[in-house]
């Protein structure tokens, strides 16, 4: 039987080159696979000036001092078990909303511009108005005014009253003699404070606040309100996709005109 | 009486600034106190000084996040404290996590624990400085600081302050890990925090110096040390501890019966002896 050969010192260093790759690699996937499910949470309201979501979870430095300077106890940080990305602001109108103090203590206080006080400012003021924390969304078959009962806690509630939310008046076809006061929330004036969610007189709200990335859809650039002339300005930088086929190489005219045979 | 000052004396006033930090965090938020305000992320000192984790904004900076001059200049504010003065005083005087592994390291010895395991789980104390590359490796691919969401020590600042939530959980891992797995497990190998401490506080001046003449070579030092590598001089030579990854905890002077051990300013003559 032969003897065996020592393990070279070359051997060593491959192999615990090799280990320190492999525990290098299993432990960042770990972490970043943890971190892709921890960060996953698209349904979080966050603090007025709040920047873009992505962009604030790299930013927030997760200090809290927003928290303390609310003064009523409206922000949270996020605790392990909320199932929220760790540390990171952010509130819950239905318990306690934001009560759009004009002077919005909570923003500058912020020391790594997570929270942006020019978001939050009109003409160099800073005006509460101008946040866009949410939108708030009705699900007008659990709304008990859109059942005819007669109910205005939200429109009541709502710091920019006859703006973000107005009342619609509707006959009430079933008794011929009532009216339907319906709400409506208008996507522009609605800040997402959450004081509508929070007055809510249903067992779970019938208002609820969403981020506005969530609850808003975009109708894009296809389609332009030909009877309103400043609509024009929202799609000027609009690009037109162009495809070439067969039959539009040439003009419309000259194609038909060029055809040969008519079918 | 005397003699317990003597032998605890820099041990109770760790404990001493570790939890009034806490208690001015807690009280900042519960009641509005402006001393010292936000937690070990960031903070501001009565309303002006901001100060930074700047371990932090580096992780920030790798993510791609846009560095704000208030948190530029509170992490520059840390970065030259500790590598001026204080070394790695941020782990042994204001990291409430040292309480733990202080702990879990007294009940190790109280249950010799050591002799029970030997050395059987040699760990590299380097993997620290590898944990911070992997950290700024992982912010930079997920785009966010990534050690930050998994830092059992903002869990636990952050917990006393705004709500512990299971943080706890935190605090019981790193003691159990410490206690039953690896001595010093968590502050002496993983810590990326320690280790860039470490990094930061390598040139400091505040150092612990060896006085060899004095010393009876009883290594209580050596025991006590949870970072012992850094006592490679005792009983050889007079030498200051120079290592950055030595806390400045100064429990090595306490235990020492001889006057061998004391702080003071670098003395770099010495070492070029």
């Amino acid at each position: 039987m032969s003897k065996r050969e020592p393990i070279s010192d070359r051997r060593k260093f491959i192999f615990n080159m090799a280990r320190g790759v492999g525990i290098a690699t299993l432990g960042g996937f770990v972490w970043s696979a943890y971190i892709d499910e921890a960060k996953a949470s698209q349904l979080l309201l966050r603090p007025p000036g709040a920047i873009k979501e992505d962009d604030f979870l790299k930013t927030c430095i997760k200090c809290g001092m927003c928290v303390e300077a609310c003064p009523f106890d409206t922000l949270l940080l996020a605790k392990p078990g909320d199932h929220k990305p760790l540390g990171t602001p952010y509130f819950t109108p239905r318990d306690v909303p934001c009560h759009m103090c004009t002077d919005i203590p909570c923003v500058p206080v912020c020391p790594t511009g997570a929270l942006d006080q020019k978001s939050v400012e009109t003409e160099n003021k800073l005006d509460i108005n101008s946040a866009e924390m949410g939108l708030a969304v009705i699900d007008k078959d659990s709304c008990i005014a859109f059942w005819g009962i007669q109910c205005d806690a939200c429109y009541r509630a709502c710091p920019l009253l006859g703006k973000a939310i107005t009342i619609e008046y509707a006959k009430n076809e079933r008794t011929g003699k009532h009216a339907f006061l319906k709400p409506v929330v208008h996507s522009d004036p609605c800040t997402g404070c959450g004081m509508c969610e929070h007055a809510c007189v249903t067992q779970k709200a019938a208002i609820q606040v969403f981020p506005r990335e969530v609850a808003m859809g975009k109708a894009g650039d296809y389609y332009i309100k030909g009877w309103d002339k400043k609509d024009d300005k929202r799609v000027k930088d609009a690009k037109a996709i162009k495809t070439r086929t067969e039959i539009s190489k040439k003009s419309a005219i000259d194609t038909l005109n060029d055809s040969g045979d008519l079918y | 009486m005397h003699k317990i000052w003597n032998s605890y004396r820099y041990l109770i006033l760790r404990r001493f600034t570790q939890v009034s930090i806490l208690i001015l965090y807690f009280g900042a938020n519960a009641w509005g106190w402006s001393l010292l305000k936000g937690n070990l992320s960031s903070s501001v000192i009565l309303n002006a000084v901001p100060v930074s984790d700047p371990y932090a904004t580096l992780q920030m900076l790798a993510s791609g996040a846009a560095i704000s001059l208030d948190l530029f200049i509170g992490a520059m504010t840390v970065t030259l404290f500790y590598s001026l003065i204080g070394g790695r005083a941020f782990c042994s005087w204001v990291c409430p996590i040292n309480m733990v592994t202080d702990a879990a390291n007294l009940l190790r010895r109280k249950l010799e624990i050591n002799r029970i395991q030997g050395m059987k789980f040699p760990l590299s104390r380097n993997i620290r400085y590898w944990v911070i590359v992997l950290s700024l490796f992982v912010s930079f691919v997920m785009g966010l600081a990534a050690f930050e969401f998994v830092s059992p020590i903002s869990m636990i600042t952050r917990g006393i302050a705004f709500g512990l939530g299971f943080g706890w959980s935190a605090a019981v891992i790193i003691f159990l890990f410490d206690l039953f797995v690896l001595k010093d497990g968590w502050c002496g190998h993983i810590c990326p925090l320690g280790g860039f401490y470490s990094l930061i506080g390598r040139f400091s001046l505040i150092r612990v110096f060896h006085n060899e003449e004095n010393c009876t070579l009883c290594m209580k030092c050596k025991v006590v040390c949870p970072e012992h590598q850094v006592l490679h001089m005792i009983g050889k030579e007079s030498l200051s501890v120079t290592s950055g990854e030595c806390t400045n905890c100064a429990r090595c002077i306490e235990v020492c019966d001889d006057d061998a051990l004391e702080f003071s300013l670098r003395k770099l003559a010495e070492n070029r002896n």
